[in-house]
């Protein structure tokens, strides 16, 4: 039971992908044919308006939908994932933005929620528990936790998020989706989760992140891929891109099928 | 990152191998603050209470009123019991005084003799305990799996079973206990001698656990609480039990009844605090969203722990059939529904689930019993005990509902 074990960077195929998800809620059309990648040691981001469908395709992809069509590969394999315990089986984690954690319990038994140490009668082991979890917070250079045994409500914003990831990074966890780790944060603490975030990518993680805020992904994201009312509309990579044609790709793009590059369609729309 | 993580991760943990007197203080005194007030309030009121009835009547203190005492409230202790597995999920369980009454009956009726079914005995307490778990766990799943509020379905029950329960007894109107097994529950009084062996052997008991946990934490190069705390917490522990041993020796001796009472007491907090169950518990009860994104099975956990409250109404109901030598139509009726979840909040356990412990309900149910008999001592009407206890639950509340405000606010 090691933890957070540097991944082997497989650069050439990507660590998690998605081809031709499409989910509905009823007659609401969440996503429609959307393709998706992300690759160990990058930050992916995944931007888009309202409901452009960001959240649900990280819910299929983390098992909490089922989606109606398309394929899931990881590292290259086709995997089925049914439920959380699918994906953070094969290493897929999410992180989400409030609901994570129980604020009732302290930082160690939020760590280990639902993975609980314990022995053959179901007795928990603390000590190890207590170990692991001041293991792996020292290793994200999380410090400003005063005692991880107290409960979560004390707090702060930042404090949770990095508890919220830690515990992502302890379970071995290959591929990290952040959504909107930033969205509830003060100036100091987003700089505190952006940093851990780029940390988890230079660890050969493969993150990806959903925000709402073009400065902060243009800081920490290594590529970017737009959705816009359930479609693709382009895959940017950073370096190569600026802030006003992600704007118009996330207002106004138009959908494609492929992973363009600069919303260049290569397919015409369907 | 993996193989010896104490000696990088913890060199100031490991500088002091357990944690201040003074550190402590400050943290409780922090956590007092922010609105955590755990059993403090309960414990200086039940001295309070305490100290105002023996002013009052100095018979109060008395041996025999103190045997009295701990077996007028053992059943209603063990059906609270229950109750705060239930409040710890931020559910209502309506249903198990009548529950409990059910238990009663079924005991009553399955040791009848010369009936063609008669069981007899522990085989019939059993029995009549595995019926009420599956009542528990009927009404559990009508919350858990279909989702019918917990508020509505245990009110169903409330009717239900209450229905059951005269129409079973009907006309007879009482069926008396003959079995002296059954009897013996709420009527056993063990020897001087024996009463001090079970003190005894529930200090080793204590003092085993706790010195397992501080050598756990040592081995693993963690700190540890605070020894002297922990020394103190074990002589305060054993003055509790042989005290009260001693006292109830000068009696009738030490009552069976509240050694189940202690014995559930000591099983459940286990399970509540340290098993995984325990810990899927309160985190359903904190943060049901969480736990499920944990993967905990939530719908599972909600009907175990309706069963555990359908159990331990069981056992309830068993131990005040056993003090009456018989059930009657009023079997779960008058206020025992409401003293028993009265006892749970009093005792420190919130409404809003998530928080509180198995102890509270011994704690909740020393006040509304102290406070039940010191009243009848000096010889006021039940109007009056009731307005009492009516008072005494509004302040928990109130402590309760504002504690959770001052939590909220120091949240973040």
């Amino acid at each position: 039971m090691t933890t957070a074990e540097t991944p082997t960077p497989a650069t050439a195929i990507a660590a998690l992908e998605a081809r031709g998800i499409s989910k509905s809620f009823g007659s609401v059309e969440a996503l429609v044919d959307v393709d998706f990648d992300v690759r160990y040691g990058e930050v992916m981001a995944l931007v888009g308006d309202n409901g452009a469908g960001k959240s649900t395709l990280i819910k299929c992809l983390a098992g909490i939908h089922q989606a109606d069509e398309g394929e899931i590969f990881f590292e290259g394999e086709r995997v089925t994932i049914h439920g959380p315990k699918d994906a953070a089986r094969l290493g897929v984690e999410v992180v989400y933005q409030d609901l994570a954690l129980a604020d009732n319990l302290d930082v160690v038994q939020n760590m280990f929620l639902g993975r609980e140490l314990h022995n053959f009668i179901g007795r928990l082991r603390e000590a190890p528990m207590e170990v692991r979890t001041a293991d792996v917070l020292k290793n994200l250079a999380v410090t400003t936790i005063g005692s991880i045994r107290q409960p979560v409500a004390s707090l702060s914003g930042g404090q949770r998020q990095s508890v919220a990831i830690g515990r992502a990074v302890m379970w071995n966890s290959r591929v990290m989706m952040l959504d909107e780790p930033t969205a509830a944060l003060g100036v100091a603490q987003t700089r505190q989760v952006l940093d851990l975030v780029r940390r988890l990518a230079e660890q050969g993680l493969a993150v990806v992140l959903i925000s709402h805020n073009l400065p902060e992904i243009f800081e920490v994201a290594d590529r970017i891929t737009v959705l816009r009312l359930g479609r693709n509309v382009a895959v940017f990579d950073r370096g190569e891109t600026t802030e006003e044609e992600v704007v118009f790709a996330i207002t106004a793009g138009v959908p494609t099928k492929t992973e363009g590059i600069h919303g260049v369609n290569e397919e015409p729309p369907t | 990152m993996s193989v010896e993580p104490q000696a990088v991760a913890l060199e100031d943990e490991v500088a002091a191998a357990q944690y201040g007197l003074v550190d402590i203080t400050r943290r409780r005194l922090a956590a007092l603050r922010a609105g955590d007030v755990g059993t403090l309030p309960i414990i200086v009121g039940l001295v309070l209470i305490v100290a105002f009835f023996y002013s009052r009547n100095s018979n109060f203190l008395t041996a025999g009123n103190f045997t009295n005492l701990m077996t007028q409230m053992a059943g209603v202790t063990t059906i609270a019991i229950g109750v705060v597995f239930v409040l710890l999920l931020g559910e209502i369980d309506l249903s198990i005084a009548y529950v409990s009454g059910i238990a009663g009956v079924v005991v009553a009726e399955l040791q009848i003799p010369d009936s063609s079914w008669e069981v007899k005995g522990v085989l019939a307490i059993a029995i009549a305990v595995t019926v009420t778990a599956l009542i528990g766990a009927l009404q559990g799943s009508f919350v858990a799996i279909i989702g019918v509020p917990s508020f509505v379905v245990t009110l169903a029950g409330l009717l239900f079973w209450q229905g059951v329960i005269l129409y079973v007894i009907g006309d007879a109107g009482v069926i008396i206990i003959e079995d002296t097994t059954i009897n013996n529950v709420a009527n056993y009084f063990f020897s001087d001698r024996a009463g001090l062996a079970i003190a005894a052997g529930a200090t080793a008991l204590y003092a085993v656990t706790t010195l397992s946990g501080v050598v756990g934490r040592r081995r693993h190069g963690i700190r540890t609480d605070n020894l002297v705390l922990v020394a103190a917490k074990l002589v305060l522990f054993a003055t509790a039990i042989f005290g009260a041993v001693i006292w109830a020796n000068r009696e009738r001796g030490f009552p069976l009844a509240f050694l189940l009472v202690i014995i559930f007491l000591i099983f459940w907090t286990w399970v509540a605090e340290r098993t995984t169950f325990g810990r899927h518990v309160y985190a359903v009860g904190g943060n049901p969203e969480a736990a499920r994104r944990a993967g905990i099975n939530v719908a599972r956990i909600r009907i175990q722990v309706f069963m555990i409250s359908g159990l331990m109404a069981g056992f309830g109901g068993v131990i005040f059939a056993a003090r009456l030598n018989s059930v009657d139509l009023n079997a779960g009726g008058g206020t025992l529904l409401l003293d028993a979840i009265s006892a749970a909040v009093i005792g420190g356990t919130s409404l809003f689930g998530g928080r509180g412990r198995v102890i509270s309900a011994l704690l909740g149910a020393l006040v509304i019993s102290t406070v039940g008999n010191g009243i009848d001592l000096l010889g006021y009407s039940s109007a009056i005990k009731y307005m009492v206890t009516g008072l005494i639950l509004l302040a928990a509340v109130t402590l309760d509902a504002l504690s959770r405000r001052r939590l909220a606010q120091s949240g973040r």
